[in-house]
């Protein structure tokens, strides 16, 4: 176990290198620079022209002057050593103010959303095997299908849509108006969590309607398996059968997928966060990315990235304490 | 093909007679999907659908009765338009629609459309409207329409804020759309061959290398570095160009799925002794793999081709609805839904939403194509 665990941790630094690669390209690939910006905002702000020694004096204090490789290894090693991200161009301060808690309610979303999605998917994918060709299975098949082909945006629209004509609340934002404010307290807690439901469901819907056709057809696999005939046979109560046998070996694909469920939420987020207009991180990057603040913007990508690199590594170790085959294979 | 008679496990095997037997025994390995593809009800359906779409994609233009830059002043923000053949005032064996008049609302001040029922604008088929260049090409210019009205103006799907006429922008929106499909799928399809030929067929450390760069990408959040990668474009950028980089985009992430399977195929055919036999024949690496190998697993690359366009599809939605993807004059589904964002919009004209059918149809559609596909792939199982 120990040799499975030092394994992932090394993939694991090898993605954060990649991805860090990747995000450094996006911050670097606008034409101009730091200065060239800095510059073009000052005139724009105050109508004053900033002259070439002042941007050459920028260009020394930020590093700009170096070649590529050495202004990647001072912007990774500022993060991570300093957590230091960089200016935010929008709104001229340290891009770590800017985020501040945003990322942990992306965060909240992510696990909500996988909470709903589990806690649906599972049982349907159990019931719509166990009762094929059912008027339940149909609908569940059904719902599915949906949720795979409506996109994110509209979805969250006709649930707010819903939220305001039938319950007569409008289900936008994180928070209802009184705390928005207000500092972290129980009430605001529970406000969050009433407001959690809509982006969650949301997000969620893609990957339940993926999970429950895997759990679906695996269920659909194990049943006729000889094991369980053989536990029935051995007088075990059908549900101690279903439940011991076919429904450990469906949740295998599960766990395995739970890093990538997190990227997926992750990745379907800024659109869902602008419709229902989500204080979250995902929001914030659309506004960095549409005014070209890039370090801003790389910062939130690179935080999301992280987030699931870790999320991937979670559930390989899950699957590792589940699956010995796993665990002991040159996986 | 080595394997002729497992075809007898088949339920449907037994019912044959003899003469049909012969017929099975003898057919090709495309004969055997098609036969099987054929008895999925909801796959054909699939298919006959994309079949549609490829027919707007074709034809766009001359299935609009408007261009994309025609303006409706008279009638901004309107409701779609009923086809009729009859009203209060008698039947038509010509369908109509009827017109509008505008006046100006006595409370809010806005010039608001009133349909008219005494007036009828008469549709035509095959009429002269404005002017257009097929697909963009200089020689082909046309003003042929396939249906527009003889005075005033139709709007099937109704109109948007700026007086857009909704049908004609639906129909340029999904060549655009599906053609980014079309685009990206070639780029990634070329991708994942070679990626998977050489991962699969090499093996070893290039295997190992491979293998961690598609877990890479699969294990990043595609739509935010997409999006990343749309907002660093050069904003002074054409929109073709803007077109073309995000299909590419689109292409160097897509290619995950199809490089797994190739590679995971042609590990497994690697020791096949007619690989085998090539290879003691002198064949070289690439004819191996093209002439004898691929031919094994065709059917499963057309399969992994087909699902994937409904992510390029939904990506390049949400990427122009946050408008860091495609902009206009260039319509694509996205860009027509990002008129579309707020709750003002489900209430005051929900007909804005009508793209978001197509979207959805489209979806549908491959994923039950695919899902048909899927099942007949693989006839001698």
């Amino acid at each position: 176990m120990l040799n499975f665990f030092l394994k992932r941790f090394v993939a694991m630094f090898f993605t954060f290198f990649f991805v860090s690669v990747m995000i450094f390209i996006i911050i670097e690939l606008p034409p101009g620079d730091y200065a060239d910006r800095y510059a073009f905002r000052k005139l724009i702000s105050s109508g004053a022209s900033v002259t070439e020694t002042d941007m050459e004096n920028l260009r020394e204090q930020f590093g700009l002057n170096k070649p590529p490789v050495q202004r990647y290894v001072n912007w990774i090693s500022d993060i991570v050593l300093r957590g230091d991200f960089g200016n935010s161009f929008l709104y001229n301060v340290p891009v770590s103010s800017v985020i501040g808690g945003r990322i942990w309610l992306t965060i909240a979303i992510v696990a909500a959303s996988i909470t709903i999605t589990y806690g649906i998917a599972i049982p349907l994918g159990i019931y719509s095997a166990l009762y094929r060709h059912s008027a339940g299975d149909y609908l569940a098949t059904f719902i599915g299908y949906i949720g795979l082909a409506l996109p994110n945006f509209m979805l969250a629209l006709v649930l707010l849509y819903f939220s305001i004509t039938m319950l007569g609340s409008s289900a936008g934002g994180l928070f209802s108006p009184q705390y928005i404010e207000a500092g972290w307290s129980w009430a605001k807690f529970v406000d969050l969590i009433k407001h959690l439901w809509v982006p969650a469901i949301v997000l969620g819907t893609a990957n339940t309607a993926f999970h429950l056709q895997t759990i679906r057809a695996t269920m659909l696999d194990e049943l006729n398996q000889l094991y369980v005939t053989a536990a029935r046979a051995r007088g075990i109560p059908e549900w101690k059968v279903i439940l011991k046998y076919p429904v450990r070996i469906a949740l295998n694909p599960i766990v395995s997928y739970l890093g990538f469920d997190v990227a997926k939420v992750m990745a379907g987020s800024p659109v869902v966060a602008l419709v229902l207009s989500l204080p979250e991180a995902g929001d914030l990057l659309l506004k960095a990315l549409l005014d070209q603040d890039m370090y801003l913007g790389g910062a939130i990508l690179l935080l999301i990235s992280t987030t699931i690199i870790i999320g991937v590594f979670v559930s390989d170790l899950l699957l590792g304490a589940l699956d010995p085959r796993i665990r002991l294979g040159d996986a | 093909m080595e394997k002729i008679d497992t075809g007898s496990k088949n339920p449907a095997f037994q019912q044959m007679d003899n003469e049909e037997k012969n017929k099975y025994y003898t057919a090709t390995q495309w004969q055997l999907i098609w036969w099987r593809f054929r008895r999925n009800r909801l796959a054909l359906v699939g298919a006959a659908t994309l079949g549609l779409f490829t027919m707007i994609v074709l034809f766009a233009e001359l299935i609009a009765p408007y261009g994309g830059t025609t303006l409706d002043t008279t009638y901004l923000l309107g409701p779609p338009q009923m086809i009729r053949f009859w009203d209060e005032n008698g039947f038509s064996l010509r369908p109509f629609v009827h017109g509008v008049k505008t006046h100006r609302d006595p409370i809010t001040l806005r010039m608001i459309a009133v349909t008219d029922t005494s007036i009828r604008h008469h549709i035509r088929f095959f009429v002269r409207g404005d002017k257009y260049k097929y697909c963009r090409v200089n020689r082909l210019k046309s003003d042929l329409h396939f249906f527009g009205v003889d005075e005033g103006k139709i709007h099937l799907f109704g109109t948007d804020r700026m007086g857009h006429d909704l049908f004609s922008s639906t129909m340029l929106a999904t060549r655009t759309s599906l053609t980014i499909g079309v685009v990206g799928v070639m780029i990634s399809f070329v991708m994942g061959l070679t990626m998977g030929g050489m991962a699969g067929y090499f093996g070893g450390s290039l295997d190992f290398f491979i293998q961690r760069l598609i877990e890479f990408l699969r294990s990043v959040p595609d739509i935010p570095l997409f999006m990343g990668f749309a907002a660093a474009m050069p904003r002074e950028w054409p929109p073709e160009r803007i077109y073309f980089a995000i299909t590419i985009i689109f292409g160097l992430f897509f290619w995950t799925t199809l490089a797994r399977r190739v590679r995971s195929k042609l590990l497994s055919l690697r020791n096949e002794d007619y690989v085998l036999a090539a290879r003691f024949a002198g064949a070289t690496s690439s004819r191996i793999i093209a002439r004898h190998m691929l031919p094994a697993f065709t059917s499963y690359i057309i399969v992994d081709l087909v699902v994937s366009f409904p992510y390029m599809i939904l990506a390049e939605t949400a990427l122009s609805f946050v408008q860091l993807g495609l902009r206009p004059p260039v319509i694509s589904w996205g860009v027509l839904l990002e008129g579309a964002q707020n709750i003002q919009a489900i209430e005051m004209a929900p007909w804005l939403f009508i793209p978001v059918i197509f979207v959805a149809t489209a979806v549908m559609a491959f994923v039950c194509l695919g899902d048909g596909l899927r099942d007949a792939a693989d006839p001698y199982s």
